[in-house]
């Protein structure tokens, strides 16, 4: 089978990508080298819609930030994802005043709309919970918050509705030019002939863009760590709450999710190793410190999880998005890599048509709403009846803390993208995220799995590779 | 609401303490009667627990967890008291209005006359500890483990550590064992066990497993699934002292790091809970500060034995249909509070002129000390004990005499030399 068009890396900027792609009466395929979608980055990151004002003026960063910050609204409703417009507030104490005034500047001039600077006393009625000690903020009623990897999901979900393959735990070994356009093999042997190669590779762009002969620039991983606090403290801050940025980042933000925990991180330390996404004791010091800066009492008691990111960090500072060859390149998608995903789309797309010769029709059957993940929980109590009548699993309850029943998680594992492992079901459906962190309902998640995609219980991973739940069965069973 | 039922007495889990409460209820004459059981059968979580010593109090016989359960069981179906399985409670609202939900009756809504709370506990999951590294498989509750083994029949790890001394830790320091895991440590924060001595002795010595005692686990190794922890020692203040970190190879961290009532109904119907206990705040029989609201069992506060779960449950069961009666249930307001040494009292309060039993657990180990209660300056109790632990709870017996000469409005619980 050969493809128009394949994109390497299914987290967020590769899902929107093949979303916005799969309009197009095209071969299309995304590879990805785990056993899920949003694997990388997109799962642990700060879950923000960035305004805008962060960004340099005249970057790309800025110019698809601001763009993606405007599309998200529309996107997260066809999508189906949660999407909440909680304004975001960058505090500043009175010896950073000057900061935050030449951010607000920043931002007008990125065109990021309706900022104002709020003094000490209306910051306080504002937000009650912030430090007292704090002299001004930055308001930005665009800021918002989105879940980045039910994004994705959904992106990479509606793509595959609309005719795209995914191709799970495809890890690129190497990349060879043929007939015209490229033969992409796996480290299993497995192998696709594509027109176009699109590398959104996250922390291994660099490295796929060495296999096309096409790294000009590196990209080094970013550990951020954060930690998850209990529903109890969701409203702790109703909005996203940054300090005045420094050259490592935002710094470390307190921010409500859309699912209704409270967020705290990320630190910023740079590292060598791409695969190491372990906490620390320096981070989870670093985040008690300085989210106490911003937010005061914070009740650190109730953490109910705690993880690791890796932002890509390139070597121009910018997103870099080129193509050459019929190879696109996006490296560096660092922070605000999500807000701008669905603009980097956008730009891809036009980059394809106007440089590349891109001039597919969009197809007639190409729908791109996709029905929320979460939609059994939005129902009322009628409807949700209905669905029960018809589908009992529907009625019976797997993960008591979120809520979430059997019918959701089978759901789940079917439906495009399907998931198959215990982590895969926990980010479509939520179960096993709650207070007990899947305590009760990880066994009965396992053998949902194991019935639903006909494999041995012991086959059933947390998520993916080696990462094996139970070895054998017990003396008695053998 | 269309399908709106009404029930005399809807008791909220069909474990030890739920099956306990409605037997009683039925015994003291009450008929209408409906237990709501998330699970598929009746006996809540000591269905998995298949090791023996349950029962010695109550039946003056060792008996396994399910064999205990099964006892209550068949009192409930010989008695006929109506019960729903794979029933999930959603909402309790504090005018005792119940929704719920399964496969047969959908959602469902259910104007209870009384509410019984009986949905035990759970453990306290790792995310809560704040231990450093990775995020591999292999990292399980003791119970989510004892699940696999017991239930499933699948052996989750093959090398070993445990953190934390809770009970269902230590047994399933000896299940693993039996089952061919070799359990290379069991780490304990506090420098003594929170798990009965029994156990101690008869899952971790006759196995020859050490209990390394003031440890903790600092660090998880392994990308995909466990292949290590590095452990460490710590001062008094309960802080990892680094010169002392030593790395354990292993493929499984199993936790036993504490049991947590689990109150999210009782929140949801605004029902006051204590801080210590992470229950509802009771009076001796068991009455929440929600009229007709009862609870009992681990949802209340965490027992050592079922024995006593199902000796708490009756005196909800009881109580809960002399409400029903409208039979007054109080006449007096005592408050019993506690010293600090004293963690907590259940009750928390005492509403009438009868016998009660008092529970408590103290915070820390303390040998030759005195239990004393007090009104103001007038002693009530004063007990000698060689030696109290987190690990036992304590009770004593307050006579109606002794409450009926109280004059203040506090009875003060201490520990004293």
């Amino acid at each position: 089978m050969k493809y128009d068009i394949t994109i390497i890396g299914a987290g967020v900027v590769g899902g929107m990508i093949a979303r916005e792609l799969a309009k197009y009466d095209l071969r299309l395929c995304l590879l990805e080298k785990e056993n899920d979608v949003a694997m990388g980055a997109t799962k642990a990151n700060s879950a923000i819609v960035h305004a805008g004002f962060d960004a340099k003026e005249g970057s790309l960063k800025a110019k698809l930030n601001v763009r993606g910050s405007r599309m998200m609204p529309k996107v997260t409703e066809e999508l189906g994802v949660k999407y909440q417009r909680n304004e975001s507030l960058v505090v500043a104490f009175a010896h950073e005043r000057a900061e935050v005034e030449a951010i607000y500047e920043r931002g007008i001039r990125n065109g990021v709309e309706g900022l104002r600077i709020v003094e000490h006393d209306e910051l306080l009625a504002l937000e009650p919970n912030v430090n007292p000690e704090l002299d001004c903020a930055l308001l930005a009623p665009t800021g918002a918050i989105v879940c980045p990897y039910e994004l994705c999901i959904a992106a990479v979900g509606n793509a595959m509705d609309n005719g795209a393959e995914l191709k799970l735990n495809f890890k690129v070994e190497s990349i060879e030019q043929k007939n015209g356009g490229y033969v992409i093999t796996a480290e299993n042997g497995e192998a696709v002939e594509t027109a176009i190669v699109i590398n959104c590779a996250g922390v291994y762009s660099e490295e796929i863009a060495k296999m096309t002969g096409d790294a000009d620039f590196t990209v080094h991983p970013r550990r951020g760590e954060y930690m998850v606090l209990d529903k109890e403290c969701g409203n702790f801050t109703k909005r996203t709450i940054f300090h005045t940025p420094t050259k490592m980042g935002k710094g470390i933000l307190v921010s409500p999710t859309v699912d209704g925990n409270l967020l705290l991180g990320p630190t910023a330390t740079d590292i060598e190793d791409k695969t190491d996404v372990s906490t620390t004791p320096e981070g989870f010091a670093t985040i008690f410190e300085k989210s106490s800066d911003n937010v005061a009492k914070i009740p650190f008691n109730k953490v109910i999880t705690s993880f690791t990111g890796l932002r890509a960090v390139g070597s121009t500072g910018d997103f870099i998005i080129k193509h050459r060859e019929g190879v696109v390149t996006l490296a560096g998608i660092e922070s605000p890599g999500l807000s701008s995903a669905p603009a980097i789309a956008e730009y891809v797309e036009q980059m394809l048509r106007d440089e590349m010769g891109m001039n597919a029709p969009v197809k007639a059957s190409y729908n791109p709403v996709r029905k929320a993940g979460h939609y059994f929980h939005d129902l009322s109590m009628e409807e949700k009846n209905e669905i029960i009548k018809k589908d009992p699993r529907y009625g019976r309850i797997v993960c008591r803390c979120e809520g979430i029943t059997e019918g959701e998680i089978v759901e789940a594992v079917h439906r495009n993208p399907g998931a198959s492992d215990v982590d895969g079901v926990k980010r479509r459906t939520r179960s096993g995220m709650g207070r007990c962190q899947g305590g009760f309902c990880s066994p009965i998640v396992v053998d949902i799995i194991a019935r639903e995609k006909q494999m041995a219980f012991c086959d059933v991973t947390k998520f993916g590779g080696a990462s094996v739940i139970n070895y054998q069965k017990t003396k008695g069973e053998n | 609401m269309s399908n709106m039922m009404k029930v005399d007495l809807v008791i909220v889990g069909g474990g030890p303490a739920g099956m306990s409460a409605a037997v009683a209820a039925y015994d003291a004459g009450l008929r209408n009667i409906l237990i709501l059981e998330r699970d598929r059968s009746l006996g809540g979580i000591l269905r998995q627990c298949i090791h023996n010593g349950f029962g010695l109090h109550r039946f003056k016989e060792e008996l396994t967890g399910p064999e205990y359960a099964y006892r209550y069981e068949v009192q409930v179906r010989e008695k006929n008291i109506p019960f729903k399985l794979n029933t999930m409670v959603l909402d309790i609202t504090p005018e005792k209005v119940i929704t719920a939900m399964n496969s047969e009756d959908g959602l469902f809504q259910i104007e209870a006359g009384a509410i019984i709370l009986a949905m035990g506990c759970r453990e306290r999951p790792k995310g809560a500890l704040n231990i450093c590294g990775t995020r591999p498989a292999g990292v399980f509750t003791a119970g989510t483990a004892q699940k696999f083994v017991n239930m499933d029949g699948y052996m989750p790890g093959k090398k070993v550590v445990i953190l934390g001394s809770g009970d269902i830790g230590l047994i399933m320091a000896r299940r693993m064992t039996l089952e061919g895991a070799e359990v290379k440590a069991v780490c304990e924060l506090m420098p003594y066990s929170g798990g009965l001595a029994r156990n101690i002795e008869q899952c971790l010595n006759d196995f020859g497993i050490p209990l390394m005692l003031s440890h903790t686990v600092v660090e998880i190794h392994g990308k995909d699934r466990v292949t290590g922890v590095t452990i460490a020692k710590v001062d008094e203040r309960r802080k990892p002292i680094a010169e002392t970190r030593q790395y354990i190879e292993c493929d499984t961290l199993l936790l036993s790091v504490g049991l947590l009532p689990e109150n999210e109904l009782t929140k949801s119907a605004k029902i006051p809970l204590s801080p210590i206990t992470g229950g509802a705040t009771v009076d001796q029989n068991r009455q929440t500060e929600t009229e007709g609201v009862f609870a009992c069992g681990n949802v209340l506060h965490v027992h050592d034995l079922v024995d006593y779960v199902s000796e708490e449950a009756e005196i909800a069961g009881k109580a809960a249909v002399a409400y029903l009666e409208g039979k007054a249930l109080s006449g007096r307001n005592i408050k019993l509070a506690t010293d600090g040494k004293v963690r907590y009292t259940v009750p928390q309060r005492i509403t009438a002129e009868e016998n009660v039993t008092v529970y408590f657990r103290v915070a820390d180990v303390y040998r030759d000390v005195r239990i004393v209660v007090r009104d103001g300056e007038n002693v009530l109790v004063n007990k000698k004990k060689q030696k109290v632990a987190p690990g036992e709870m304590e009770s004593l017996t307050l006579t109606a005499e002794m409450i009926a000469g109280v004059t203040g409005d506090t009875l003060s619980f201490s520990i004293e030399q």
